[in-house]
């Protein structure tokens, strides 16, 4: 899971760049591969709970899974504050949202094999 | 100067993306100072604190950027100058007297925790306020 979802941020992350040096507002397109990364997300909130029942392993719980759910939150209020400004800006706005999502996926993975905040 | 119903407008252009990032790192900040202070405060109390002084300090920028107007301007000129002072203050600190800091803030190691972006993003701040300025 952990490995889709940041391919689907890299692609979104090119695109949006390639968006961004051309001056360019995002397309349709890549609202969908951000929309099958947010799918990608919940999955991964469902899947990472269950996980987490399951290991017997020392998982800092709470903090795994506060990082599932804020995770989901960066999309959606990074497109809704995109929309405002359909240019340039908005292409920023909607890469930023991107690499935070991927950020925080490096920092969930860690907390999965074992580190604290 | 961009200017929306008559008021000075921190928050769209260049600015959209800078409040965005700002945004993060309130949460960002915010998030890890809670769980920090929460869970065991004793270990490193003056680390914890100045994660949620820095959590504070990215909250009122990003409001400001936000809210925007003169008295925006000025408070967010305000608390970026004191996140450019703390991460710098913070930066250099944690690598001389490392007892001080057992565990990482937001700003110890000049952000290295955070790609080093707490050290671009005042830079940044400043660039976007020096633009955006009222002569």
């Amino acid at each position: 899971m952990y490995g889709v979802i940041l391919v689907l941020c890299a692609v979104a992350a090119v695109l949006l760049l390639v968006h961004l040096v051309r001056d360019a507002p995002a397309e349709d397109g890549i609202y969908l591969v951000l929309g099958s990364a947010e799918v990608a997300l919940l999955v991964q909130l469902v899947w990472g709970s269950v996980a987490l029942a399951d290991t017997s392993r020392e998982v800092s719980g709470t903090l795994f899974v506060s990082y599932l759910v804020g995770v989901l939150l960066a999309l959606p209020i990074g497109a809704f504050w995109s929309l405002a400004e359909r240019n340039r800006a908005g292409t920023a706005v909607l890469l930023l949202a991107v690499l935070t999502v991927a950020a925080l996926e490096v920092r969930l993975d860690a907390i999965w094999s074992g580190a604290g905040a | 100067m961009p200017e929306h119903d008559g008021r000075l407008d921190l928050s769209s252009g260049w600015g959209r993306a800078l409040v965005f990032t700002y945004g993060v790192f309130a949460v960002a900040a915010t998030g890890r100072s809670l769980v920090q202070l929460g869970t065991d405060a004793d270990r490193a109390p003056l680390a914890y604190s100045l994660s949620l002084f820095a959590a504070v300090v990215y909250l009122v920028a990003t409001t400001c950027l936000l809210i925007g107007g003169v008295t925006g301007w000025r408070v967010a000129g305000i608390a970026v100058c004191v996140e450019l002072l703390g991460v710098l203050s913070v930066g250099a600190l944690s690598y001389v007297a490392t007892d001080l800091f057992p565990d990482k803030t937001v700003w110890s190691h000049f952000g290295q925790g955070y790609a080093f972006l707490p050290l671009v993003l005042p830079f940044a701040g400043l660039a976007w306020l020096r633009h955006t300025r009222v002569s």
